[in-house]
């Protein structure tokens, strides 16, 4: 028996969505050529005028924007109201440079928050649950949009914040959770921590639990669900959007629904941005359709993906999207976090070591792992075993400073590490991520 | 005058030794000591040759070699012989980073010490009496 947060729009027919977007698109093109300076000058280079828009057929001519817009206009510049009317900033957890800071009005906030708040309710929950949320707190939206969207439910919101797993069990077990929302790795963790503790999956008393912000496996699922003696839901979303919400799963448990009436959904060639037919993969393409501070059109997330139009069982009419494939550039989700090849490059280069390097990612027990192998040079090297360890290990802590997550460093003696013709291969992903 | 000790970077795979040592048979160069370091990740080979000069050049081409002043002092072969020296320095406060030892056919036992000032060290155990060596007497003592 499906459950709906609000069921009018969850529900509404395809007429009816499209119609929805073809009013607010319209809106949204005049609202930000008016007001972001930085998009309408791409506009006016392409030659697009906001009344070249009048329904969401049009929305191909609109220019794209990427993560490097972001950094360009870093920090206001694509501020789509006065700082004034802002109520909160979030920001994204890696970065290449300077840090993507997105921006909230309160309409922006509640709209997130909805978006939740829904995928809260299509796991089940409702007023009566206790809703652990373990992602992290603060600049993160990751522990603020779960906790926006338990309160708009009316759930007895646990408000954990990430890490302290004695904690999260304690609270867990003391005060009866009944829905944990965390990362799919942190996840499988408190399951082992709880085996460990001599815990069967029936001792808890939770029912569902909601993951994402890094790639996660179906083998993964299953093995969350085993242990924790739940159902385990995908969310999507990305801080430049509004957060997690974007899209989430549903009992079904067959891709994340889009919220389409909020966030328009294409799928593109991502070397000739070309828009693609439903059902083909390429990269994933969001228009915020009625956010006000932060009002992204046509932006590229980087992640491929797939979207799927079939009559869901669960009731909802949205568009679902698989799970991210793979990325369109280069960047590693690790433990959630995005790590760059050009970040760890950088890194050797301030700490004096020539740029030959791999990076090795895998899972091991339902954990990434990122291994780092370097070539040490003449002048690194010691006779003394402390002398090597200690540079060992402050590489290894510029790393975690830069990356904000700590890798293995592996020092290797030099020309050992396989030189390629042309472009690098600096990245082995072990992860199986399409099995 | 302090011994020049080899010290060579070893990945933690296997053959890598045996290539090492390959390397210096291959140029003619006699092993005269050796001891190695190793931690999980890497070793570090250390190495008295006959020749560290020539031992260097042809190690410098496939691998990571430093040259290091070490000293090697000439034990009494009997109980206490070690302790003797190693007492010496300790009342001098000088620390030892690693040592090891190898004895010569009918020329007795060394210990080569590896200290943060070989020079002073060298000195103050000359001073007492304990006889060290230096490069030129490696071929002359042990062949």
């Amino acid at each position: 028996m499906a459950n709906y947060y609000q069921k009018e729009i969850e529900t509404a027919s395809r007429e009816e969505i499209i119609a929805i977007q073809n009013e607010k698109l319209v809106k949204q093109v005049k609202h930000v050529y008016d007001n972001v300076a930085y998009y309408r000058n791409l506009m006016d280079e392409k030659g697009v005028k906001p009344e070249d828009i009048k329904s969401i057929d049009d929305i191909h001519k609109l220019p794209f924007l990427t993560k490097n817009d972001l950094r360009d206009a870093y920090p206001y510049g694509l501020l789509g109201t006065d700082l004034d009317n802002c109520v909160r900033i979030q920001s994204t957890s890696g970065t290449t440079g300077r840090r993507v800071v997105a921006f909230y009005t309160q309409a922006d906030i509640d709209l997130w928050e909805e978006c939740c708040a829904r995928a809260i309710v299509a796991v089940g929950g409702d007023k009566s649950d206790v809703c652990q949320v373990c992602y992290g707190y603060g600049l993160f939206t990751g522990g603020p949009g779960l906790n926006g969207g338990s309160h708009k439910v009316g759930c007895l919101t646990l408000p954990m914040s990430s890490g302290n797993t004695e904690r999260q069990i304690q609270f867990m077990m003391d005060l009866n959770a009944t829905i944990i929302c965390c990362t799919p790795s942190y996840a499988a963790y408190i399951g082992e921590t709880l085996a460990e503790k001599g815990y069967k999956p029936e001792d808890n008393k939770l029912k569902a639990g909601i993951f994402g912000a890094e790639p996660w496996t179906e083998e993964m699922r299953r093995s969350i669900e085993k242990s924790l003696g739940i159902k385990a839901y995908d969310i999507y979303g990305l801080t430049e959007i509004s957060g997690p919400g974007v899209s989430f799963e549903c009992e079904e448990q067959t891709g994340m629904h889009i919220n389409e009436d909020h966030f328009l959904a294409e799928i593109i060639n991502p070397d000739t941005g070309e828009v693609l037919p439903d059902g083909t993969v390429g990269e994933l393409v969001f228009t915020c359709l009625d956010k006000e501070a932060f009002p992204l059109l046509r932006y590229r997330t980087r992640d491929l993906c797939v979207l799927n139009r079939k009559k869901c069982s669960c009731g909802r009419t949205h568009v679902k999207m698989s799970k991210p494939l793979g990325r369109s550039d280069d960047m590693l989700i690790i433990r959630g976090v995005n790590v760059f090849p050009s970040q760890i490059e950088t890194v050797l280069l301030n700490e004096g070591y020539d740029p030959n390097y791999q990076i090795e990612v895998d899972r091991k027990n339902n954990t990434d792992t990122l291994d780092v192998y370097v070539e040490l040079s003449n002048e690194m090297f010691s006779d003394k075993v402390a002398d090597i360890q200690a540079k060992e290990a402050a590489l290894a802590a510029a790393m975690r400073t830069m990356l904000g997550i700590g890798p293995k460093m592996h020092l290797v003696a030099p020309k050992t590490i396989t030189r390629s013709e042309g472009k690098a291969v600096r990245v082995i992903d072990r992860r199986k991520l399409h099995d | 005058m302090a011994l020049t000790q080899l010290s060579v970077f070893v990945e933690n795979k296997t053959g890598n030794l045996a290539e090492i040592v390959k390397i210096i048979a291959d140029a003619g160069i006699n092993l005269r000591a050796l001891s190695l370091a190793e931690t999980s990740e890497f070793g570090i080979l250390r190495l008295i040759t006959s020749d560290s000069d020539k031992a260097e050049k042809v190690l410098k081409e496939r691998v990571i070699v430093k040259k290091t002043d070490v000293i090697a002092a000439k034990l009494d072969d009997q109980t206490g012989g070690l302790y003797t020296v190693l007492n010496i320095l300790d009342k001098a406060a000088i620390g030892i980073e690693y040592i090891y030892a190898f004895t010569a056919p009918h020329q007795g036992a060394y210990t080569v010490l590896r200290v943060d000032n070989c020079a002073a060290a060298e000195m103050l155990l000359n001073q007492n009496g304990i006889e060290t060596l230096k490069d030129s007497d490696i071929s002359a003592v042990l062949d």
